[in-house]
Parts: structure tokens; C-alpha cells; sequence
């Protein structure tokens, strides 16, 4: 016992742990005066620029801040995802411009991914034919801006025929100098009753899923039973409870064309040159990291006696995809920033709509607050959701 | 050439044909060609009208009598007629600069210094310094414009962008915090978003003493919206030198900035300059979003051109011309890229 109480007083202390203050000292670094006289000097030329602004706003009789926002909007919408008319608020013509480029985006970055992963395995072909002509074609939409390829498609949009002369493909899809025309698929019935079945079938089907999985009999082969059945399920609810799946085709009635989903010539030309383009950066970027995976991985696939297709889904694509999907991550972003170009061929996404409301109430500063602080949450959101994905695909306990 | 042909007839043999499902993927490419290519060769070459005026060019063909009328326009825009020949010194100064910039043999501080004044020159041309009457910005456009505004955003932006990264991978706490707040702001805008902020938020911020045109406006901008995608790759380079190198330099007693001079920062740019072409070319395509606040740059100017009512309409002929310069430019930037990755990949083994 004795002994113990020997030891401990023969401890040495060591330096007392810093304190709040020693923590924020130690990590504000060397040279603090000089940073703080940096930061201080900057606040002061901000502070002036905003006094400036304020004074200039004053003077021309504008009330800063976002009271605006609720005051009525005097200017129409060409397209919008929610129901819009002259008179509206401005908050919601900006929510209006706001779903657009989403949905640009997001349809974007759907389909550049799709297109991209296509031209990228195309340009590993060991076809001559083929890899030279996915070579141009990215060497072509690369070094040439984006902008003119907008300015291409919508000029190619405007030179379509009239919806009475426009040719049908497979007499479902219409191109017309209006839009491009392509069937809808809505469902017909109760809303309530399509609204249930999904809830319940969804419900049911992660139910089982994680059942299984609670249970360690997570497999293939009952993780796609379970899914079966549930899609059943939902389609056993859809036809009890009366609803239907209703396909429509668009058809010329008179001098237009009517039924089915109408997208607008400036919405299918800026999708398309986004499309495009991003597939081009994506399709390098999908042959760069199928081309990282090693030629002995493939050989040794080879000798397990692998054929090609699983070779690809179980030794090649989960290497490869730690090398695309950073990569990717900054092609989304990049995508989403440049769906912004909408307003050089006047689709009204967030930008456009923005700088008209700029433009027509005088509170240029707010609704550049506005337009910044929307593409940094989506930029962030995004990365965040995506950082989560790469966790996923990356390396298990790689140095990081 | 009696060898090299049978080689040639083999490597296109077992490329095109060489197993069923290979032949397969050639018919159907040259089938997709064959839908595309005939109508183009068409409008291009056998429709196409090559001389005359408007009324000349029908609409079936590519009309390159517009190409001919209106290629002094595309290129310098509503620029004096009679002073053409500053524009187009301007643009032999670039590419002159540009070139030795490109050649590690030039690499020095000469360069340096040359830079700065190669801007300044091209400056005072374009104002049309030494005339009688001084030009207004409005005035210029076109492939001067393009580059001009190219080149001055990236040279000013790159010291800016050294003292970001520094500043990101520094231990001060409070510079950190800054760079790292201004570089995601800036990377999280889109461009547009901030040619908006130099159209209507500067004008309001500056001082009544001070009032900058849409240009300069613009040019600021971009500079430090350029900076911040610059620094991040400098600072990709800056994190692939070994500490050892900084331990190395501080137990010589060299100082934080002499070290950074003279040992890290030059083994950084080494590495860092095959990704700086790259956004180079990035930003080059990227200066045609300067038509959105009405600048008129070489993407503009050729949308003007076709809306003259003399040659109204020719949008295609002229959008393939600037494509074919955008084309040309960024092209061969990207093959000089690839090159000098090899070469300093080659010098840096030797080494």
C-alpha cells in the first residue's frame, strides 16, 4: 500500500492542458496581431463597400433588405414547375426559377452519367472505327465553350419544322420548332388510393429488406425477392384500388400537337448541350479509371474462370469507381453550375429569374445574396451526398 | 513503304474485322456515319455558296460568302476600321508572349517581367493611345477581347492565388479560415453569378471617385473568381512536396518566405503547371460567358454578325468559325499540355 502512494507523488507532472483560451491561441498560430490587423483591414474595406451600396440605394430610394419578396411580381414565367402568373410573389417566381435549374441539373447529371459511362466503354473499344469517332467527339465538345454549344442546339431547336410538318419517330417522339414532344406515363385514379399503395408497398418492402438484413440473410438472391414483391404488392393496390397506369402518346390535332410531355425548345436545347458536354468529361473520366484498374486484374479474373460481364461488375467497376466518383462528384457540381447559362438562351432557371427580379425591383445586392447562397446549399448538399457514396466505394482502411 | 503498307492493311484488318462482333460494331458505326456525314459534306461543300452576296446563298447550303464579308467583324467587332491594325498587334504580342511562356527554354524572370508590360502595351493599343481620339471600351471586341481579358485575369490572378494557397496550408489560423471561406465561395458561384456582381453590385460599392467601365469592371471580377480555382491547384502541388524539404530549408536558416521562394514553391509550379494549362483551356471557353453582360468577345461578336440585316441569319456559318478558333487554340494548348507532362515526367527521372 505504502508503495503505491510513493509512486504517485514521484509522478512528474506535465504541462498543464491548455484552457479554451490556449486552444483557440495555439490553433490562431504565429503572427496574431498582423492577422487580426489583415482581417480587420478586410472587414473595413467590406464594411465600406456595403456602405456604399446602402448609401447608393438610399439615394435612388430603395429600401434594403428582403421585404421585397413578398410584393407582387409583374412578369411572366415561360415555364415553370409550380403554377406561376404575372402577380405572383417574388419568393415564388425565385422558388419557380429555383425548381428549374434543379431540375435541369438533376435530369443533367442523370443523363450526362448514363451517356458518358456509354462513350467511355465505346472509346476502350479496340474498334478503330468506333474509339476514333468517341476521340473526336469528346476532342470536339471539350475544347469548344459551352455556350456556343447552347447557342447550337437552340439554333438546331428553332430550325425544326412546324408540329404539322415535323417528322414522328416511331410516331411517339416529335421534334418540332415548339418543343420536343415525347409520351407521359401519369397514373389515373384515386390519389389517395396511389398515394397508399406506394406507402404500403414501400413500407413492406423495407420491412423485409431489413429483416433480412437483421436477421444476416441478406443475399441476392432474397434481397431481389423481396423487391419483387413489393413491386407486386404495388401493383396488386394500383389495380384494387381502381387506378391505372395511363401512357400517352403525343398525336397532331390541327395545327399543334397535343398530349404527352412538352419540353420547350430552350429547356431541350440546354439539356442537351449540358448532356453533351458533361457526357464527353465523364466518358474520359470513366476510360481514365477502367484504365487505372491494372491488366493483371483482368488475368487473374480470367484464370478464376470469370467471363467478361462479371469481370467488369465484381473486379473492375468497384476499382474503378474509386477513381470516377471524386471525379464525378466535381463533373455534378460543375454541371450544376453551368445550367446556369440558361440565361444566355432564355430559359428562366434561378439566374434568370434573378436577374430580372434585380432588374425590376432595384435589389441587386439581396438577390445576388439570394442567388449565391442557393447554388452554395446545392453545391454543398451535393458534395455531402456524394462524399457519402465515395465512403462507400473507397478503399477500407486506406491511409486518408 | 512496301513494309509499313502490309503492317498498316493488318492493324486496320483485326481493328475493323477482326472478330464477328467487332465487324459488327463497324457496320454499324459506318452506318451511323453514313446518315451523317453525306448531308453535311452536302451543305458544307456541294451546296454551298462561296462567293457573292446575301442574296446569292440560299438556305441549303453553307453560305461562306458570309464568312468572307463579315471575318473582319467575328474577329475585331465594331473596332475603327481604320486602326484595325491595333487589335491585330495585340494579338501577335499574346501569341508572342504566350508561345515563349510555353517553352520551358524561355522559363526565367524575364518572362516575369515581361508579362506585365506585354499587358501594358496591350493595353494602351487598345485604347488607342498616341490618336486623336481615345477608344471607349465599348468599341472593342472580338479575338483581342477574348484573349486580352484571357490572359490579363489569369497573369493577375496567379500571385493571388500563391498567397491563397500559402495561406490555405499555412498554420496562422485566421488567414486559413479566410483563404479556405473565399476559396469555396468563390468555387461554389457560378460565373455568371459573379459577372452579375460586376454589372450591378460594383458600380454601387465603389466610391463616386472612382468609376470603372464594364471591362475593367468585369476583368476585376474574374480575377478573383479565377484566383480561387488556381489556388487550389497550386495547392495540390504545394502538398506533394516532402516536409523533408522544408526541414531541410529551415535547418540552412532560411525563413518562412525565403523557403517558399527558393525551395518550395518552384519544385510546386513544376508540378502543378501541367494542371494550370489545363485550366488555362478551361477558362479561355469559359471568357465566352462575357456575352451575357454584353461584352462583345469573339462568341458575341459572331452572334452580332449574323444579325446584321445585310447577312441576317447566317448564325451556323458563323458559330463554325468560332468553334474552328476556339477549336484550334485549346486543342493544341491540350497536346502542349501532354507534351510537357512527359517532358518535366523525363527531366524530374534524370534528376
Amino acid at each position: 500500500m505504502s508503495d503505491r502512494r510513493v509512486f504517485r507523488t514521484a509522478i512528474v507532472p506535465g504541462p498543464p492542458r491548455p484552457g479554451t483560451f490556449g486552444k483557440i491561441r495555439a490553433w490562431w498560430g504565429g503572427w496574431p496581431i498582423g492577422q487580426l490587423a489583415f482581417l480587420a483591414a478586410l472587414a473595413f474595406l467590406g464594411w465600406l463597400f456595403v456602405a456604399n451600396v446602402l448609401g447608393t440605394m438610399a439615394r435612388i430610394g430603395i429600401l434594403p433588405g428582403f421585404g421585397f419578396l413578398s410584393s407582387s411580381a409583374n412578369f411572366e414565367i415561360g415555364e415553370s414547375a409550380i403554377a406561376f402568373r404575372a402577380g405572383d410573389t417574388y419568393l415564388r417566381a425565385i422558388s419557380a426559377g429555383l425548381l428549374n435549374t434543379l431540375k435541369v441539373s438533376l435530369l443533367g447529371c442523370v443523363l450526362a452519367t448514363i451517356l458518358g459511362v456509354f462513350i467511355g466503354v465505346a472509346g476502350l473499344s479496340r474498334n478503330l472505327l468506333l474509339s476514333g469517332l468517341v476521340r473526336w467527339f469528346i476532342e470536339i465538345t471539350r475544347n469548344t465553350p459551352l455556350l456556343l454549344q447552347l447557342f447550337f442546339w437552340m439554333a438546331l431547336a428553332k430550325a425544326l419544322p412546324a408540329p404539322r410538318q415535323a417528322p414522328a419517330l416511331f410516331d411517339a417522339v416529335f421534334l418540332t420548332n415548339r418543343g420536343v414532344y415525347i409520351p407521359s406515363l401519369s397514373l389515373e385514379g384515386a390519389p389517395f388510393g396511389v398515394l397508399a399503395a406506394f406507402a404500403l408497398a414501400g413500407a413492406l418492402g423495407g420491412a423485409l429488406l431489413l429483416a433480412l438484413r437483421l436477421s444476416g440473410r441478406l443475399t441476392r438472391r432474397t434481397g431481389t425477392a423481396a423487391i419483387v414483391l413489393s413491386v407486386a404488392a404495388i401493383l396488386l393496390l394500383l389495380t384494387l384500388s381502381g387506378a391505372r397506369p395511363v401512357a400517352q402518346a403525343p398525336a397532331l390535332s390541327g395545327f399543334n400537337i397535343r398530349g404527352g410531355l412538352n419540353l420547350s425548345p430552350e429547356f431541350a436545347a440546354l439539356l442537351i448541350g449540358l448532356v453533351v458536354k458533361f457526357s464527353a468529361l465523364i466518358a474520359e473520366i470513366v476510360r481514365a479509371g477502367i484504365q487505372s484498374v491494372g491488366a493483371g486484374q483482368w488475368e487473374a479474373a480470367r484464370a478464376l474462370g470469370l467471363h467478361d460481364g462479371q469481370i467488369i461488375r465484381l473486379v473492375v467497376l468497384p476499382q474503378a469507381l474509386r477513381v470516377i466518383t471524386p471525379l464525378t462528384t466535381s463533373s455534378y457540381l460543375d454541371l450544376t453550375k453551368d445550367s446556369s447559362l440558361a440565361v444566355a438562351i432564355g430559359f428562366p432557371d434561378l439566374v434568370s429569374i434573378i436577374n430580372t427580379t434585380a432588374n425590376t425591383t432595384g435589389q441587386s445586392m439581396e438577390a445576388l445574396i439570394i442567388l449565391i447562397g442557393a447554388f452554395l446549399t446545392i453545391n454543398l448538399a451535393l458534395s455531402a451526398l456524394m462524399n457519402i457514396y465515395n465512403n462507400r466505394v473507397a478503399l477500407r482502411g486506406s491511409s486518408r | 513503304m512496301t513494309t509499313a503498307s502490309p503492317r498498316l492493311v493488318q492493324t486496320l484488318r483485326t481493328g475493323l474485322f477482326g472478330t464477328r462482333a467487332n465487324t459488327l460494331i463497324t457496320l454499324a458505326t459506318l452506318v451511323f456515319l453514313s446518315q451523317i456525314l453525306p448531308p453535311l459534306f452536302r451543305w458544307a461543300v456541294l451546296d454551298a455558296t462561296f462567293v457573292g452576296d446575301a442574296a446569292a446563298c440560299t438556305r441549303e447550303g453553307a453560305c461562306w460568302a458570309f464568312v468572307t464579308a463579315k471575318l473582319r467583324f467575328i474577329l475585331f467587332a465594331f473596332y475603327p476600321t481604320e486602326l484595325i491594325w491595333r487589335p491585330a498587334l495585340i494579338i501577335l504580342l499574346l501569341a508572342a508572349i504566350l508561345t515563349a511562356s510555353a517553352l520551358p527554354r524561355f522559363w526565367g524572370r524575364s518572362l516575369l517581367v515581361a508579362w506585365p508590360l506585354t499587358i501594358l502595351a496591350c493595353w494602351l493599343l487598345m485604347q488607342g493611345t498616341f490618336t486623336s481620339t481615345p477608344i471607349a471600351s465599348n468599341q472593342w471586341g472580338g479575338l483581342p477581347v477574348t484573349l486580352f481579358v484571357w490572359a490579363v485575369c489569369f497573369a493577375a490572378a496567379t500571385p493571388i492565388a500563391v498567397l491563397l494557397a500559402l495561406a490555405r496550408r499555412s498554420t496562422l489560423g485566421g488567414l486559413r479560415t479566410f483563404s479556405v471561406l473565399y476559396i469555396e465561395l468563390m468555387r461554389g458561384t457560378p460565373m455568371v453569378g459573379i459577372l452579375y456582381v460586376a454589372m450591378l453590385i460594383l458600380p454601387m460599392a465603389l466610391p463616386d471617385a472612382i468609376s470603372l467601365d464594364k471591362m475593367l469592371r468585369a476583368i476585376v471580377m474574374i480575377t478573383l473568381f479565377w484566383a480561387a480555382y488556381i489556388a487550389e491547384v497550386i495547392r495540390a502541388g504545394l502538398q506533394a512536396i516532402p516536409i523533408g524539404q522544408r526541414e531541410a530549408a529551415t535547418a540552412l536558416g532560411l525563413g518562412y518566405w525565403r523557403t517558399q521562394r527558393l525551395v518550395i514553391l518552384p519544385q510546386a509550379f513544376r508540378i502543378v503547371i501541367p494542371g494550370m494549362v489545363n485550366l488555362a483551356i478551361g477558362f479561355l471557353l469559359a471568357t465566352s460567358l462575357l456575352a451575357v453582360i454584353g461584352i462583345f468577345d469573339l462568341l458575341n461578336a459572331a452572334r452580332a454578325s449574323a444579325a446584321d440585316p445585310q447577312w441576317l441569319g447566317f448564325y451556323n456559318e458563323a458559330y463554325l468559325v468560332v468553334a474552328v478558333i476556339y477549336f484550334v487554340i485549346c486543342f493544341g494548348a491540350s497536346r502542349y499540355s501532354r507534351w510537357l507532362e512527359k517532358r518535366l515526367a523525363a527531366g524530374s527521372k534524370h534528376a
